[in-house]
């Protein structure tokens, strides 16, 4: 059962590879997205009725903690599909995308899901690796889709930053490997589930080293400061269906490694500098992109800035560490990950209706076209933290867990949402109220898959239902014991 | 010391002197070569430690990584220069003395850094680990003095040499399917780059980075 959801993805990469370009071929991206939805649905139904249950030779595992980013991958990707069917197809009328690179742009789709897949789902740290380089090689192509001058530069910086993190990820890995190797032996030794169980045995020398580069690593993909400077590129130059998936889910799955890497630190080292490390990423990241984002004329860089920020800010409750920050933390994760890829929707289809990505060019939205207005509003003002969002909740919690175990912090986390949220809103005003200069869109734009997330984080912040809570505090837990 | 731990060791001192010598090269060609070169010093060496410990498995990796960055790479990188016409690469950020001293602090780092993880190796070649990570951060220097797009992928290739020079230094390699996988990636990652690089020539007429360099912040 639990290799459909590894199967849909690959099958839909290589049946796409081929006939990506027909005019179906849009709709046939939507249901090997939902396909691989269903899957996970399955798998899910699976976990909550016999718990965490290994597969495929031990390869797989499915805790908690790593079935929910699964279904959260499995579900911003198929309302991205459903987004990039109106979207690219406008793209390919409009001549910015011949056959081929329409091929190109479905296959990668499906392959970029399917290496976030694996690299949560599988239950070794060297398939983990080799399916996080996976997804950067997915996605490289991508990026530089349009072959402009810019997206080359950035699809060459996201190449070879993010490259270089990941070279210093293999070295982590190894070492961690070979802190294991002692203890268990060849291949087992590579196995979460055997490396969670020695974890205090582990020479604290080696899983030290190990540690630091495995942050800086994978800190990369994460986008913290100061190895951040391609993310804003990178999301920005891209397809926007490619932005919303890669600030919305890609993130999460490289804080994803970073956070269970830091569980066997936590185990063997005895002492608190890995979290003290995290946090001062954490802090720094959210200061840095705070103080960038009213420097910004792009309206997707804005919001790929907005990203590390919001990165920054789970990874800094994760260095905090406890039940209540790790709820907090992937709560987080989530709300940011609904919110951020439907402000991605909403701007990708205004960047496509007025023509332009300068915010200064852009206005009076809520007067010509209230849709693409409301969506993008409402989106800032979620992501910004207001209530009744579910981003307030876990600003909230993480702010009062703040207060609670690192009261030094809290001027520096206030500094930075206070900046964020007069830059944000500022620009965000700039755009939706005021005097048009821009024609009303000719169609309507489709952005029911924004206001959808919209309403998940509305309804994550108004009451988080009982069995989302009580998951979340089981996988909070799987991150300390 | 069996003679195989001598052999492993004089590789690994070569496998350190290619590295600096790529750091300096300019010369597009000699590059690639020095490249094969150190991916033919790699295969030796793990073919060595495959003698001495009698690990069949190290066979493979040893013919999975000559047949990989001997042959198949560096045959790429070759046809690629030359449909390309690219020769030289332009001057590095530093001059080629002040490279090397550079260099050699790297390696007093490296060395002093690896001295603690060699001591809890129980490998017989484990004294070639402060030399793979020395490779590492020469790689890296290389990577951020370099200005050209192929320099600076035959940085990273080299990257990666070292960093399966450590793995084989302290514990025979990584399992084989990693391996495979992480070869799976280089060489797809090698098939890309040759795309890009006619990207990026079709756009801006020349390789150079300092055409990447107008996305601000």
């Amino acid at each position: 059962m639990t290799p459909w959801i590894f199967l849909i993805p690959l099958a839909g990469a290589l049946f796409l590879a081929v006939y990506g370009d027909r005019p179906w071929a849009f709709a046939a991206n939507t249901a090997f997205s939902a396909a691989t939805f269903a899957a996970a649905a399955m798998m899910t139904a699976h976990l909550l009725a016999h718990g965490p249950f290994a597969a495929l030779h031990d390869q797989v595992f499915v805790n908690p903690l790593n079935a929910f980013f699964a279904d959260l991958t499995a579900f911003v990707t198929l309302t991205t599909s459903i987004f990039s069917r109106a979207y690219m197809r406008i793209e390919s009328h409009t001549g910015r995308l011949n056959p081929r690179r329409l091929r190109l742009y479905h296959s990668m789709f499906q392959m970029f899901a399917l290496t976030m897949l694996i690299a949560l789902l599988t239950n070794n740290i060297g398939i983990l690796w080799v399916a996080m380089e996976g997804a950067t090689l997915s996605t490289a192509l991508l990026v530089s889709l349009y072959r402009t001058p810019a997206s080359l530069e950035a699809a060459w910086k996201y190449f070879i930053l993010c490259g270089v993190g990941i070279a210093l990820a293999l070295f982590g890995t190894i070492m961690v490997y070979f802190a294991a190797h002692a203890l268990v032996g060849g291949q087992a030794s590579l196995l979460w589930t055997n490396l969670d169980r020695i974890r205090a045995h582990l020479d604290p020398a080696i899983v030290g080293v190990a540690f630091a580069f495995l942050l800086l690593g994978y800190g990369t993909k994460v986008g913290l400061v100061p190895v951040h400077n391609w993310l804003p590129d990178a999301h920005a130059e891209g397809p926007t269906p490619i932005s919303a998936v890669l600030s919305g889910l890609l993130l999460n799955v490289a804080l994803y490694a970073v956070v269970r890497f830091k569980k066997l630190a936590d185990g063997s080292l005895h002492s608190r500098w890995p979290n003290h490390l995290m946090m001062a990423f954490g802090l720094l990241s959210v200061l840095v992109a705070a103080f960038s984002l009213a420097r910004q004329r792009d309206i997707k860089r804005l919001f790929s800035y907005s990203s590390i920020e919001h990165m920054g800010l789970a990874t800094f409750a994760f260095g905090m560490g406890g039940p209540l920050a790790n709820f907090a933390a992937l709560l987080h994760m989530t709300v940011h990950s609904l919110t951020k890829s439907s402000l991605f929707f909403s701007s990708g289809h205004i960047a496509q209706k007025t023509g332009t990505q300068d915010i200064d060019q852009i206005g009076g939205l809520l007067g010509r076209n209230p849709a693409m207005g409301w969506a993008l509003l409402l989106g800032s003002l979620a992501i910004l933290g207001m209530p009744p969002f579910g981003v307030f909740t876990s600003e909230f919690l993480i702010l009062t867990v703040t207060i609670h175990k690192e009261l030094w912090a809290l001027p520096f986390l206030g500094v930075g949402l206070a900046v964020a949220f007069a830059a944000l809103f500022g620009r965000t005003q700039s755009m939706v109220f005021g005097e048009t200069r821009i024609p009303k869109a000719p169609a309507p734009p489709s952005l029911w898959p924004s206001f959808l997330h919209l309403a998940l984080v509305l309804l994550l912040g108004l009451s988080i239902p009982a069995i989302l809570s009580a998951w979340y505090t089981a996988a909070a837990r799987l991150l300390i014991h | 010391m069996p003679v195989f731990a001598q052999i492993i060791n004089m590789l690994a001192a070569l496998f350190l002197l290619v590295a600096f010598a790529m750091l300096t090269q300019r010369r597009i060609v000699h590059l690639i070569n020095l490249y094969a070169l150190q991916g033919a010093i790699l295969a030796f060496s793990i073919i060595a430690v495959a003698y001495g410990t009698h690990q069949q498995s190290l066979y493979f990796s040893a013919a999975l990584n000559a047949l990989l960055k001997v042959v198949v790479i560096p045959m790429i990188l070759h046809r690629l220069v030359r449909r390309l016409r690219i020769a030289w690469d332009r001057e590095s950020l530093l001059r080629a003395p002040t490279l090397l001293l550079t260099g050699l602090v790297l390696n007093i780092f490296a060395f002093n850094t690896a001295l603690p993880i060699e001591q809890l190796a129980g490998t017989v070649n484990r004294d070639t680990f402060a030399i793979a990570l020395s490779s590492v951060l020469l790689s890296l220097l290389m990577m951020i003095v370099r200005k050209t797009a192929i320099t600076q992928v035959l940085g990273f290739l080299s990257l990666e040499n070292g960093l399966i020079f450590a793995a084989t230094s302290v514990t025979y390699g990584m399992p084989m399917m990693i391996e495979l996988g992480i070869a799976l990636d280089v060489i797809v990652g090698v098939f890309i780059l040759g795309v890009f690089f006619f990207h990026i020539r079709e756009e801006f007429d020349s390789l150079d980075l300092h055409n990447l360099d107008r996305l601000g912040d």
